[in-house]
């Protein structure tokens, strides 16, 4: 380094005060120094350098490609200003996925947040082979989405789909799944839940972990019941892991892909779009119909939306965690008192 | 790790719950105490739900071209799995083996890269004081809501141009780093690692990479497990990405999939005795690491 003529027991540096002489850094003291300053760098670097090339550099890409008329061609160019922009929206079928993500997010995200917190409740009690229980919850998430969609779209056939079959053995009527766009919604959203009820069932569960027993117990001597003491103790816990749940839910819910992709075996999202989606109508333009301007623009606008919605969420849900009280403030008194039973 | 405090919790009430069984426990109804009837039949319905749809790519997956549209269908499998299992096996558009090779080695690459910078990073983040830090790793979480659809066409260019469509290569080179691992060891680093101990090992003269490799590497070791394990799991049902930039000569196990479906066959049987066969490795590796995905999950949402 710079500092090797310093040496460990460099003989003659005069003391400048007599009562204090100067600390003379020796050889490995300055290494020392420099290695404390830098290699805090020196650890984050690969990650960065890395992030940079593949996920940063693509982003600002995407912008300015999504001002262009890109020629495939020459691989290059030409700036055209806002005009992919205006084509997107101008398009009727961006309107058309725009509606059937939100639905398909709606359908999907809704029920299995309520069927998550239904099911952690469940493996929240004393349960025997807890581990078991536990573990097969999660049995749909190693499923691929797209093996998932093969075999609900299977299921959800129009003609002698298990479900259909079994709708008109019960002497109702066969239900549209791919030629109505909500039943193909309804189809979709199912395939997500599916997937997913199981992993949020267990982050949910989770939080239920972390509320101490004594709560319940002291409402129990206070008379409330097990619906009053879910209610009053258990769901108030649970707002910052809902808070969690819902954004994530939110940003991979709006940019579904794999389902809706497989739900026919054309991936155009159905004949009349019943039920195309941003992502899938991004794919359509840039890879079936060679316009990646156009597709770039799409993309800045789908993170717009999730921005938008992401913030959206963020604050309803941060307003619904002040609305808690004073009870935030008691939480963490009491959760210190029986330290025993908490762990980190 | 994080499963041991709350079980503690739950063992104790047991006991005196256990000291008034036999005689009906009415007047007990401690939320806790005692999981009744209807808690294992909604549970063993979410297991019904969970595993049927293995069963029934199985059952359609075991029966012939007609088993499908035969509404009197039995409910017992047929006997042809191993005939349709073969015919994706040996079929050339699908190009199973190699499928199942290339989702082998980029996940396994994808994994072991990620959980390597993640730990590095994380280290640097949860124990090392430098300037930046904070707003660094503020930035890296806020990238976590950026979709991937807002890489995809300027990736795709920029491997077109190298020439590397097509190559599995192209897969593995974006997925290399994850905002996530490193805010997840980043969490876990942080609550794990006392301080004094960092300290202790500067006062013997240790250098940052001897503290690094003596304290945080075997600190990092469950957490590195479990993120290897997400990372795994996510790398090799990735989708949106692979369908793009692949080959379809050259495929990952969905695109594979996707395949089966779109280009070739009309056969359900075939194709769900394909997603079948595609799901067994995941299955298998489930089977031996089930029980860490599921504590995975649940420690990282007490952080996240």
């Amino acid at each position: 380094m710079t500092a090797t003529d310093v040496r460990p027991d460099a003989p003659e540096a005069p003391p400048q005060r007599k009562e204090k002489p100067v600390r003379v850094l020796s050889f490995s003291q300055n290494l020392s120094r420099w290695d404390l300053k830098f290699s805090p760098y020196l650890y984050i670097s690969p990650f960065f350098i890395l992030f940079a090339i593949v996920g940063l550099f693509p982003i600002a890409y995407t912008a300015v490609i999504s001002f262009m008329e890109w020629d495939l061609v020459r691989n290059s160019g030409e700036f055209i200003g806002f005009g992919q922009y205006v084509w997107i929206l101008e398009n009727p079928h961006f309107w058309t996925a725009l509606r059937n993500t939100f639905s398909i997010f709606l359908l999907s995200s809704v029920p299995q947040l309520l069927l998550a917190v239904f099911i952690a409740a469940m493996l929240d009690k004393n349960i025997r082979a807890k581990t078991f229980w536990r573990t097969s919850v999660l049995l749909p998430y190693v499923m691929a989405p797209v093996a998932v969609a093969l075999i609900f779209s299977n299921m959800f056939g129009d003609n002698h789909g298990l479900v259909n079959n079994i709708l008109t053995d019960l002497g109702l009527p066969a239900v549209p799944w791919h030629k109505d766009p909500f039943w193909s919604h309804v189809a979709i959203a199912t395939m997500v839940n599916f997937r997913w009820t199981g992993y949020n069932a267990l982050i949910l569960l989770a939080a239920m972990q972390a509320v101490p027993r004594e709560y319940y117990e002291a409402a129990t001597v206070d008379g409330a019941g097990a619906f009053r003491q879910f209610w009053s103790i258990t769901l108030p816990s649970l707002r910052p892991t809902l808070i969690f749940v819902i954004i994530t839910s939110t940003i991979g819910g709006l940019q579904i892909f794999d389902e809706p992709s497989q739900f026919d075996n054309t991936g155009e999202g159905g004949a009349a779009q019943q039920w195309l989606t941003i992502s899938l109508f991004l794919y359509n333009i840039g890879w079936r119909d060679w316009n990646f301007g156009r597709a770039a623009a799409l993309a800045w606008i789908l993170f717009l939306i999730i921005l938008v919605i992401g913030l959206i969420n963020l604050l309803v849900t941060r307003r619904l965690v002040r609305d808690e009280g004073g009870r935030g403030v008691t939480i963490p008194r009491k959760r210190g008192l029986s330290r025993k039973g908490q762990g980190r | 790790m994080s499963t041991t405090p709350p079980l503690a919790m739950v063992e104790q009430p047991i006991a005196t719950a256990g000291l008034r069984r036999g005689r009906g426990d009415r007047s007990v109804k401690i939320r806790g105490y005692r999981a009744g009837f209807w808690v294992y039949a909604g549970l063993a319905l979410v297991l019904v739900s969970a595993v049927f749809p293995y069963y029934w790519s199985f059952l359609i997956g075991s029966g012939d071209a007609s088993t499908i549209n035969d509404p009197n269908m039995s409910w017992i499998p047929g006997g042809n799995f191993f005939a349709n299992a073969a015919s994706v096996l040996n079929d050339p558009a699908v190009n199973f083996w190699p499928a199942l090779w290339n989702s082998i080695y980029s996940s396994t690459l994808i994994a072991i890269s990620v959980v390597v910078t993640s730990t590095l990073a994380g280290w640097a983040f949860a124990k090392l004081r430098f300037p930046g830090s904070k707003g660094l790793l503020v930035f890296v979480v806020a990238t976590m809501a950026v979709p991937m659809q807002l890489g995809v066409v300027p990736l795709y260019i920029l491997f077109s141009d190298l020439g590397w469509t097509g190559n599995v290569g192209a897969i593995i080179i974006p997925s290399l780093t994850s905002a996530f691992g490193v805010f997840w060891m980043t969490q876990y680093l942080q609550q794990t690692v006392p301080d004094e101990l960092i300290e202790a090992a500067r006062v013997d003269g240790a250098t940052m990479f001897r503290t690094f490799w003596t304290v945080a590497v075997p600190a990092a070791r469950p957490a590195a497990a479990m993120l290897f394990l997400f990372t795994f799991v996510t790398a090799w049902n990735n989708f949106f990405w692979p369908f793009i930039v692949l080959d379809r000569r050259d495929p990952t196990l969905p695109v594979a999939l996707s395949l089966l479906q779109s280009n070739y066959f009309v056969d359900y049987s075939v194709v769900l005795a394909g997603v079948l066969l595609a799901t067994i490795p995941l299955l298998l590796l489930f089977a031996v690491a089930g029980k860490q995905l599921v504590s995975g999950i649940m420690a990282g949402a007490v952080k996240g």
